[in-house]
């Protein structure tokens, strides 16, 4: 199998901090792969480095077979990488379509002209994108695609998540990063989420996602295969069975039973 | 549900008419006043009675013909003062620092680029017409649109700076842009200096605007036809500015503004929105600048200091931020009020800053808070509001 993501080395400090150090990281073509550790261990800045937000002071990263090791967070969305964020980061006094159609960036049309002056093709553009960002609600939540013209400041934190995936996938990335999606939900809302990103992922073929999240239920539940970071670095890697044996990890982050 | 009425909009539009006719041409300072109780009382009111909520319904869904009967109702309002300087003056003023303000709006109300030098770049406009009009021959219908080309240009010094700076660093950079101009003015003698410059009269196919009209029996104050050109200038602007926000331009604006991580991270150019946006402001303000400038026919720097900066900012706070009908509410409110007031007059600045600290305590959001986008074709929150 060959690895759509595939980070090598990496290297990331803040000052004396190292928040990375030399981690390797892989994901395949269709895999979901867990990203776990303790609170500080790098994961977010992992996510990071690859999307473009810091800059890796050493280690490359690769991904579809090309180098993107220091691209702008820009080029990084446009060659098919997206990702939610730890603390969600929406617009909140803008409407559900609105946010969602920020993720479709790079599928719409920027030119003053078409946007001022040809205004049946902007509405045409618009009706297809209205349709199909309705459409992809829908998987998540039928009742939640009823209320795509509501502004989301007023959706309780569920919805936003979605919503946030929404954007996510838009623009039908090949790589999805997801930053701790259970964050400030209960384990109920938790389970109905993930039931939502594996149906998603079956319309989808060919997604892979790569998971940060402190709920092991999840991660045992929809990763194939898990990489678990502690102070920067790799201490383990493998399926959930095989990395929650390992001494190392429950020292560090499971607990010793 | 009668939402798709024109009748409640039209209604509303006739008394806007009717009570702006009256407030401009209120002289006596007890019936201004009166006439701001009645507003305020009839505001309520009708907000009591739910008859704010029809009237809104009935625009959003016939917003052609309310654009429509405010055109008119401006055209009926210089008609009835056609002989009256004073009320023409502030009429074209008010008008002319709308388009101004969506200038501010634009930048400050969708990029989020703050701009606290909006009479800088209305300055240069005039200074452009001032300069062209007493050194060359460019017909003046083509000086507008230099004077706005002029400002984006001269702009274009602070976008590297506003690009680098965030908040309170780049409003900086903007005040020190805006005095800087005031002084380069002053102390260039080609430019008039303090004394300031003469700007000769705006003419149309031949016909000098500064003559008065008579045709027939109809005389009518040589404002009056700068009148009319000013609201073409704030139509143009309107539609600019309202294409702008219900556009994918309009989004990503927002989205910026909102949210620059997440922006970078969906592809968005943060740098490309931001100048797009200060240019667009600046060009309208130039564009508006240039017809102030023949309007009052004389400008000195004292017309463009930081006061009237603030001025322009304060009619976009006070109007609702992003939202164009709150800057045409907010900017003859500001205009037309300390004129109409002699005694405040002397007052305005601390009146300004009372009304902006009311406002900003009591409504955050301006008097008209911006709404959701509206695309063409679908008007959001329409069907939201249908829904049991």
């Amino acid at each position: 199998m060959t690895a759509l993501l595939k980070c090598s080395a990496l290297t990331c400090r803040f000052g004396g901090v190292v928040a990375l150090d030399r981690v390797d990281f892989a994901a395949a073509e269709g895999e979901i792969v867990g990203l776990i550790g303790p609170n500080g261990s790098g994961k977010t800045t992992l996510f990071n480095v690859i999307t473009g937000i810091y800059r890796a002071q050493e280690g490359t990263v690769t991904f579809a077979g090309t180098d993107v090791t220091g691209a702008r967070p820009q080029a990084i969305y446009r060659a098919g990488i997206t990702r939610t964020f730890q603390r969600s980061r929406m617009c909140l006094p803008l409407s559900v379509f609105d946010n969602i159609m920020v993720g479709n960036h790079k599928r719409l049309s920027h030119g003053l002209v078409f946007n001022l002056l040809r205004r049946s093709a902007f509405a045409a553009e618009f009706e297809q994108s209205f349709a199909e960002a309705r459409a992809l609600m829908h998987i998540f939540s039928p009742r939640l695609a009823e209320r795509i013209d509501e502004p989301v400041a007023g959706l309780p934190m569920i919805d936003r998540r979605r919503i946030e995936i929404c954007r996510a996938l838009i623009s039908r990335p090949r790589l999805l990063l997801l930053d701790e999606p259970s964050a400030g939900m209960t384990h109920e809302e938790t389970r109905e989420l993930m039931d939502d990103i594996l149906l998603v992922r079956e319309r989808t073929a060919g997604l892979t996602i790569v998971i940060i999240e402190h709920e092991m239920g999840v991660i045992e539940r929809i990763t194939g295969s898990c990489v678990v970071l502690n102070y920067g670095r790799k201490i383990s890697e493998g399926t959930f069975a095989a990395v929650a044996g390992d001494r190392q990890v429950q020292e560090a982050y499971l607990g010793v039973a | 549900m009668t939402s798709s009425s024109p009748l409640p909009a039209l209604a509303f539009a006739a008394v806007m008419i009717v009570y702006g006719i009256a407030f401009l041409g209120a002289e006596r300072e007890r019936a201004v006043g009166a006439l701001i109780v009645a507003a305020a009382a009839g505001v309520a009111l009708a907000a009591r009675f739910g008859l704010l909520a029809k009237v809104r319904a009935s625009i959003d869904a016939n917003e052609r013909t309310f654009d429509a009967a405010v055109i008119a109702g401006v055209i009926i309002a210089a008609l009835w003062f056609h002989e009256e300087h004073f009320v023409l003056l502030m009429l074209t003023t008010a008008l002319l620092l709308m388009v101004a303000a969506l200038g501010l709006t634009v930048q400050f109300g969708y990029a989020g680029v703050v701009n606290f030098a909006g009479a800088a770049f209305l300055g240069i406009g005039c200074y452009t017409a001032a300069v062209l009009t007493n050194y060359t021959s460019v017909p003046p219908l083509l000086i507008l649109p230099l004077g706005g080309i002029a400002a984006a240009l001269i702009g274009s010094i602070l976008i590297l700076p506003v690009l680098r700076t965030r908040g309170h660093y780049a409003a900086l950079v903007t005040i020190a842009f805006g005095i800087l101009f005031k002084t380069f003015i002053e102390v260039n003698d080609a430019l008039g200096g303090p004394q300031g410059m003469r700007v000769g009269s705006f003419t149309l196919a031949g016909w000098a605007f500064n003559d008065p009209i008579r045709i027939g029996t109809f005389e009518a104050s040589f404002y009056f036809s700068y009148v009319f050109v000013a609201l073409v200038l704030l139509i143009l602007a309107f539609a600019l500015v309202r294409r702008l926000e219900r556009s994918w331009i309009g989004l990503s604006m927002d989205a910026i503004r909102l949210d620059e991580v997440a922006s970078a991270c969906y592809g968005l150019d943060i740098a490309r929105w931001k100048v797009l946006a200060f240019t667009l402001g600046n060009v309208l303000a130039g564009c508006a600048g240039a017809l102030y400038g023949h309007v009052l026919g004389f400008i000195a720097p004292n017309n463009f200091t930081f006061g009237d900066s603030l001025i322009l900012v304060s009619i976009i706070l006070l109007g609702g931020i992003g939202n164009p009908w709150g800057v045409a509410v907010a900017a003859a409110f500001v205009v037309i009020l300390p004129e109409k007031f002699q005694v405040i007059q002397e007052y305005r600045f601390a009146l300004y800053a009372g009304l902006v600290i009311l406002v900003l305590l009591f409504r955050p959001e301006g008097l008209l808070p911006r709404r959701l986008r509206q695309y063409p074709g679908r008007r959001l929150g329409a069907r939201a509001a249908k829904a049991p």
